[in-house]
This record gives structure tokens, C-alpha cells and sequence, in this order.
């Protein structure tokens, strides 16, 4: 029997690994020190655990762990970055490159910046989530002083030409920041092959412990400098000050490790499950569309429109099994998805979107059972919906006059 | 969101009363609630339905206050389409869209 209920849902947070737990444990009581204090061997010990987890993370990247800054989480990475980089940078110009269907933790930064009187250019997606490099050459300007393009999406998954649009920004001269958030410890990632500049990461996402962020920051060609959000003790070469949470960082370094390790198995595992989930839902229902790329994405992400079923409804009508939706009703604004509205996916769709997010912790026996529920509950539903019933009579539903509320 | 009613003649009660939604959980309530609350009311009582009465009842938060109007405009929508079809002398079951 499969142990209820499921959590599919990896693309909004992961489990800890035990392996990640045990290696953090000694630092909350053994191990206390603050990595700041110089003159005791308490502090000694905490600095080189520090030191030790800025390796593992800088190998799992491609970096030296000397280009490791701490953080409270990618939240803070992508403000510090876009933020800092346009504050140290303002004297060479006022222009910055990202597109639509980035985390909010981009957007919002932007957005901010725009007010300030910057000016930002959101470029728009093709049909699978993606830009390509030569929209942004297009985009550049002799102002333009920072791209940021994540590298992958949080809900379609769609993987970005990270190495072309690195390989661009290096021959302009123009720093680059990625969000890996997504992509970390899942898909390789090198800095120096890729042209990164900057990328932010989280440890919540990789089977670490939540509130544990951190950014990579060039060091040379070209050294990156950024202008502090937070100040005080200086720590972080003064790009951001407060003392370290050693424990978070420990189990941070320990999360990049075992994904660096088990990248390669992981992957194939994760992309075998992903495409038995997509064959054995599409196998059995009629109606379902794939949003995004269908190869070019995470290998844990499979993203599902079925058409007629609205996706909160669906959600509730497999209620053992956690994933998230695009649906209005699930968000606060009573907006479906932007992001799968970017790809031009339509209003209808976008609700009956559901995201499976496959992770390290799910099976084989996991995969079978939510097959099931899916296509049981999606039949069920398409039952009372008026909708199913309409498209089977043959009536053309664009055709329909929809009253406002 | 779709209400059908069917009305006996002879007592002008609802015997009957069935959905079909598209819908969130709170959509799908609402509707399958106002169709529990139909069945045995005349047409009068039926229009005195108020969403808000659904709200209280599946303890609605106001983010998903919308779903009720959706419910309420639908028994409208049914017993409008009933009336018309009674005009025109066809009672029978009724079908109406909202």
C-alpha cells in the first residue's frame, strides 16, 4: 500500500533529506559558535563548517567558494543582486533585461526599480516559456547594466538557454544573473561555461532546510560588486551583513553535495517517473495539454491543462495527493496563472492547469496511485462539468457569451 | 454553472433539482447546496434563495463570496427560464445557463 497522503508538489519546497538533518544537528548545540568570532575555538569550528559548505556549494555550481554569499533565501539572493548591481552600477547606465514569466522575486524588484526611475524591458515568451538570446541582443542598449533570465521556470519547468544568453552578455560587457532557484542541483550548472555573473539558489528547494538562500557573485572577469540591501557588522565581504545561520548553511553545503553526487542517477529516475505520470495520465484521458517545453525542462516537472475541469476543483477532488494549480481560485488575486498566460495559453486552460512536482522522495508505487486518482477525478468532475457536456454536444465554447462577476 | 428544475404542475413545487459546475470546491458547494434547497420549495420561495444564506451556510470566506452569486444567479436563471416556457404552455423539465 502507498503511504497517503503524496507530496508532489517539489517545485514549491522539498522534504529535508535525513542526511541533511544529521549533518546540521551537532551545530545547534555542540557546535554554536558564531562564525564571526575570531579569538575561541568555538567560533574557529563554525567558520570552517561555514567554509566547507561554500565548497560544496561553489562545486555543485562550477565557482570558487570565495564567490559565496549567505542569505536568508533566493528571495533576498535575486533582491540583492538585481538591486545591488543596479545601485553600484547606476553611473554606466539605468537599463535591465528580464522576462515575463519570472518568479515575482523578480519582477517585484524590477517593478520597484522601474519607479526609482530605471528603465527594465520584459520580454515576452514563446509558446513553450522560452527567450532566446538574439531577444535579448535586440533588447540591449548602451545603458543596459544588468540581464536577469531565470534558469528554470517554477511552474512549467521550461529550461532557458542560459549559455547562449551568458555567452551574448559576456561579449557586451553586460553582467548576468540567473535565478537557479529551480535548476540548482537538478540540471548542471557551470558559471564559468554558462558566462553567470550572479545566480541565485535556495536550500528548501535541493532537500535542505528552509530560510537558507545563497548568491554566487563573481570574483574575476569580471570581479561583480554590489551595493549592500542590509548593513551592519560587514560580514559576507560587505554585501551582507548579520551573523551566519551556521546550522542552515551546514545542512545548505550537505543539500548541494548530495544533489552534485546523484545529479546523474537522480535525473534519469526523475525524467523515467515524469514520463510514465504524463503517458499513463494522457493514455487515459482525452483533453490534456502539456504547458511548456516537452523536452527542454526540469526533469521532475510535468505541468497539465485538462480542459474542462477547474483546477482547485480537481485539486480538491484528490485530496490525498499534493500539487499546486494556475487557477485563479487558488491565488489571492483571482488571476489565473501570468506565467502560463505568457505562453498563450488561454484563460480556460490556465485554470485547469495542474503542476506535478516529481522530487527525490517519490516512487514508482507513488506515480501509479496518482494516475489513478488523477484520471479518476478528472472523469468525475467532467461529469457535472456544463462544459464537458457543451464541447460533447458540439457547441463551439468561444462562441458562448459569459456573464461578468 | 448549470441548475435544471423540474416542477410538478399540479402543486407548482420543485420535485427536483440537479447541477452540473465548472468550478472551484466552494463553486461546486454552492451549486450542489442551492439544488438541496430547491427541491421541495414553489417558485415564490425558490426566488427568496439569497447567496448570502449560501455563504453562512458552507461558511464562505469573502475571497470566495463570488461562487454564492454564481448559485443564486443560477436558480434565477432556471425559474426565469421555467416562467417563459410555462407562457408558453410547455411545462416541462427546465434547463438554464448562468
Amino acid at each position: 500500500m502507498v503511504k497517503t497522503p503524496i507530496y508532489m508538489d517539489n517545485n514549491a519546497t522539498t522534504r529535508c533529506d535525513p542526511r541533511v538533518v544529521e549533518a546540521m544537528l551537532p551545530f545547534f548545540t555542540e557546535h554554536f559558535g558564531n562564525a564571526a568570532s575570531r579569538n575561541h575555538s568555538f567560533g574557529w569550528f563554525a567558520e570552517e563548517a561555514v567554509d566547507t559548505a561554500r565548497e560544496q556549494i561553489a562545486a555543485l555550481i562550477g565557482a570558487s567558494s570565495k564567490e559565496i554569499i549567505f542569505t536568508s533565501g533566493a528571495t533576498e539572493s535575486n533582491n540583492l543582486a538585481i538591486k545591488g548591481v543596479a545601485a553600484m552600477y547606476k553611473k554606466k547606465g539605468n537599463h535591465l533585461i528580464t522576462q515575463v514569466t519570472e518568479h515575482k522575486a523578480v519582477i517585484d524588484p524590477c517593478k520597484r526599480l522601474e519607479r526609482d526611475g530605471y528603465q527594465v524591458t520584459f520580454l515576452p515568451v514563446d509558446k513553450y516559456g522560452q527567450v532566446s538570446a538574439q531577444q535579448v541582443a535586440e533588447a540591449m542598449t548602451d545603458q543596459t547594466i544588468l540581464v536577469t533570465l531565470m534558469a528554470a521556470n517554477n511552474e512549467i519547468g521550461t529550461l532557458q538557454p542560459i549559455k547562449e544568453i551568458g555567452k551574448l552578455c559576456k561579449e557586451k560587457g553586460v553582467l548576468f544573473h540567473t535565478d537557479a532557484v529551480q535548476a540548482a542541483g537538478k540540471v548542471p550548472l557551470d558559471v564559468e561555461k554558462m558566462g553567470i555573473d550572479l545566480l541565485s539558489l535556495s536550500a528548501h528547494k535541493i532537500y535542505g532546510p528552509k530560510g537558507q538562500g545563497a548568491l554566487y557573485v563573481r570574483r574575476k572577469n569580471p570581479r561583480v560588486r554590489l551595493d549592500p540591501i542590509i548593513d551592519g557588522g560587514g560580514h559576507e565581504r560587505g554585501m551582507r551583513s548579520g551573523t551566519l545561520a551556521v546550522t542552515n548553511i551546514v545542512g545548505l553545503g550537505m543539500a548541494c553535495e548530495l544533489c552534485r553526487k546523484e545529479m546523474v542517477e537522480e535525473e534519469k529516475r526523475l525524467l523515467h517517473l515524469r514520463e510514465k505520470l504524463r503517458k499513463g495520465i494522457l493514455g487515459r484521458l482525452d483533453e490534456v495539454s502539456l504547458n511548456g517545453h516537452p523536452t527542454e525542462r526540469l526533469p521532475g516537472n510535468l505541468n497539465l491543462s485538462f480542459a474542462y475541469v477547474e483546477g482547485e476543483g480537481l485539486m480538491m477532488g484528490m485530496k490525498d495527493v499534493a500539487v499546486s494549480s494556475g487557477s485563479a481560485c487558488t491565488s489571492a488575486s483571482l488571476e489565473p496563472s501570468y506565467v502560463l498566460k505568457a505562453l498563450g495559453v488561454g484563460d480556460d486552460l490556465a485554470h485547469s492547469s495542474i503542476r506535478f512536482g516529481l522530487g527525490r522522495f517519490n516512487t514508482e508505487e507513488e506515480v501509479d496511485y496518482v494516475i489513478d486518482h488523477v484520471v479518476e477525478a478528472v472523469s468525475k468532475l467532467r461529469e457535472m462539468s456544463p462544459l464537458y457536456e457543451m464541447a460533447k454536444e458540439g457547441v463551439d465554447l468561444k462562441s458562448v457569451q459569459w456573464a461578468s462577476h | 454553472m448549470k441548475v435544471q428544475i423540474k416542477v410538478d404542475s399540479a402543486t407548482g413545487r420543485i420535485e427536483d433539482a440537479k447541477f452540473k459546475t465548472f468550478g472551484c470546491g466552494s463553486a461546486i458547494a454552492s451549486s450542489s447546496l442551492a439544488t438541496e434547497w430547491l427541491k421541495g420549495k414553489t417558485i415564490d420561495e425558490a426566488l427568496d434563495i439569497k447567496n448570502t444564506a449560501i455563504v453562512e451556510e458552507l461558511s464562505l470566506p469573502p475571497v470566495k463570496v463570488h461562487c454564492s452569486v454564481l448559485a443564486e444567479d443560477a436558480i434565477k436563471a432556471a425559474i426565469r427560464d421555467y416562467q417563459q416556457k410555462q407562457e408558453q404552455r410547455q411545462p416541462q423539465a427546465e434547463t438554464a445557463n448562468a
